[in-house]
């Protein structure tokens, strides 16, 4: 990877975190053959909760000591930060997740806590970026038309420091091609259509052929789907997502049909996941002021700068008995373990509560979901 | 015999080899407190890679894998050195926040050349060599 003389006087930085940043990046550009390394828009940074770097990652953030180049973002942490007792989370948790809070406000990172960056900085078709949670980089290559690989917590964080990526992989257009055709019935879901398409597609590109037109919270949930129960890195989708028509469509075709579920009696309904829209947070209490107070638990996920934005629609949800908890979500935090069975509208949800959380999860779209809370 | 390998995270280190034939998940296939090997699958199951130069083909699994190489080493049971057929990013990443020398593509089929037990040199710097005694 040919490196300038700036970029190689980082490589010899008296500052240890640059440094070892700079490492990182060439380390990553060799192993993928980039050619150069290439400035980036904003970078948005996974790994935030307790729950999943343990203390190893948090003693490595707090040994850091710069400041990042570029607007950088975090995803959710393990907790709400104000509202933590609630949950049910414990002191000792909120210590620690507090040390990975401050260790990354240090380093100059906004606390936007969530997965759904791209309604906070501003993300345009063509930005070079490095993201880290594996939603927000396939609705950012998607939906948006910008690009960036599927970087770790660790890669987009060195990102951040240098203010660039290794250009590789999602960065070059001829690599955002399809590999194979889906076609998706009227009748399914967009997360459930993300989910099944993710199982059979794997880290595959897909072209998406939607029946029924989702619109962009739609095409949020199935991409989420899609990368959780995959790996896929983008999709495009027919008459949709900008780049739909940049490439041959591919010959390869598959069928998604519906899921088949067992099914529990839900004692916790999540819905949030990824974040909600200012619209989703609509449609949510459109929904529960139809139908009635809450009976069951209801957590709603979202970040901390829409709830600001929307207090009084978020003060109504509550009022009715859900409640609307920011910086967090169900599948980062150690909360969801003490339920049994969760109902969520989320395929990413879905693949990852009964893996990482030990509890059995069942999907319903929004209205059921609601249906079942209000029940 | 001297072998050329292309450099990822530099330093040097001696000793003796622990080999694997099938690509290691740091998350999930070894204890971080102590390095023993404990996923039964594998064909290194129950050994220490803590103190030795670690030889396998290459990385899988998540990303929290390079935590567990910044584990190992914070527990003292972190391997020597690293060397791969070929690496992949959760290895490359957790090797140099360890600072533990990692360098792959060996210009020879060193699977077939390298056994447990075998004295190993790790040269990493600007240019990169292993020596097999």
């Amino acid at each position: 990877m040919f490196l300038s003389k700036d970029e190689e006087k980082l490589l010899e930085s008296d500052n240890y975190t640059i440094r070892k940043c700079m490492e990182i990046l060439v380390a990553i550009g060799k192993i993928f053959d980039a050619d150069r390394l290439i400035e980036i828009k904003s970078a948005q940074v996974s790994g935030i909760s307790y729950d999943n770097i343990g203390d190893a990652g948090v003693e490595w953030l707090e040994s850091l000591n710069a400041k990042v180049k570029v607007p950088t973002l975090c995803n959710p942490a393990g907790m709400d930060l104000i509202r933590w007792r609630e949950m049910g989370i414990d002191e000792d948790f909120y210590e620690k997740q507090m040390r990975v809070i401050n260790a990354l406000k240090e380093l100059g990172v906004s606390m936007s806590l969530t997965c759904t960056p791209y309604y906070l900085v501003e993300t345009n078709y063509g930005d070079h970026l490095a993201w880290a949670e594996s939603s927000a980089i396939v609705y950012a290559n998607s939906v948006i038309g910008a690009r960036t690989n599927r970087e770790s917590g660790i890669t987009a964080l060195a990102s951040a420091i240098i203010g660039k990526t290794p250009n590789y992989g999602l960065h070059i257009k001829e690599n955002r091609a399809p590999d194979v055709r889906v076609i998706v019935d009227k009748e399914i879901d967009p997360a459930i259509a993300g989910y099944e398409t993710g199982r059979i597609v794997e880290d595959k590109i897909p072209f998406v052929e939607f029946k029924k037109k989702p619109n962009s919270d739609g095409l949020k949930a199935f991409g989420a789907a899609l990368a959780a129960s995959g790996g896929s890195p983008m999709f495009h989708a027919k008459e949709i997502t900008p780049e739909w028509e940049d490439f041959e469509i591919p010959s390869e075709k598959i069928v998604i049909d519906g899921l088949k579920q067992e099914n529990c009696e839900p004692d916790l309904i999540a819905i949030g996941c990824p974040h909600l829209s200012k619209e989703e947070l609509k449609v949510v209490y459109d929904l529960l002021s139809k139908m009635g107070r809450v009976k069951r638990t209801l957590w709603i996920f979202t970040s901390r700068n829409i709830v600001q934005e929307n207090k009084e629609l978020v003060k109504k949800i509550e009022s009715l008995g859900a409640k609307v908890f920011s910086d967090t979500c169900m599948v980062v935090s150690p909360a969801t373990r003490r339920f049994e069975c969760v109902m969520t509208n989320s395929g990413k949800a879905l693949e990852y509560l009964p893996k990482t959380k030990n509890v059995r999860a069942i999907f319903g779209n929004l209205r059921e979901c609601i249906e079942v809370a209000t029940k | 015999m001297r072998i050329d390998v292309r450099v990822i995270s530099m330093g040097y280190a001696e000793g003796e080899a622990i080999v694997s034939k099938k690509p290691i998940s740091f998350y999930g296939d070894v204890d971080p407190k102590t390095g023993i090997i404990k996923d039964k699958k594998s064909d290194i199951y129950g050994e220490s890679i803590s103190g030795k130069i670690f030889i396998f083909p290459t990385g899988r699994g998540s990303t929290v894998g390079s935590y567990i190489l910044l584990n190992l080493k914070k527990n003292k049971a972190a391997p020597l050195a690293i060397v791969n057929v070929k690496t992949d990013a959760i290895i490359a990443v957790g090797a140099i926040i360890a600072e533990i020398p990692l360098v792959d593509k060996p210009s020879v089929d060193l699977m077939n050349i390298v056994k447990t037990g075998d004295y190993v040199r790790v040269f990493a710097q600007n240019k990169g060599w292993i020596e097999i005694d």
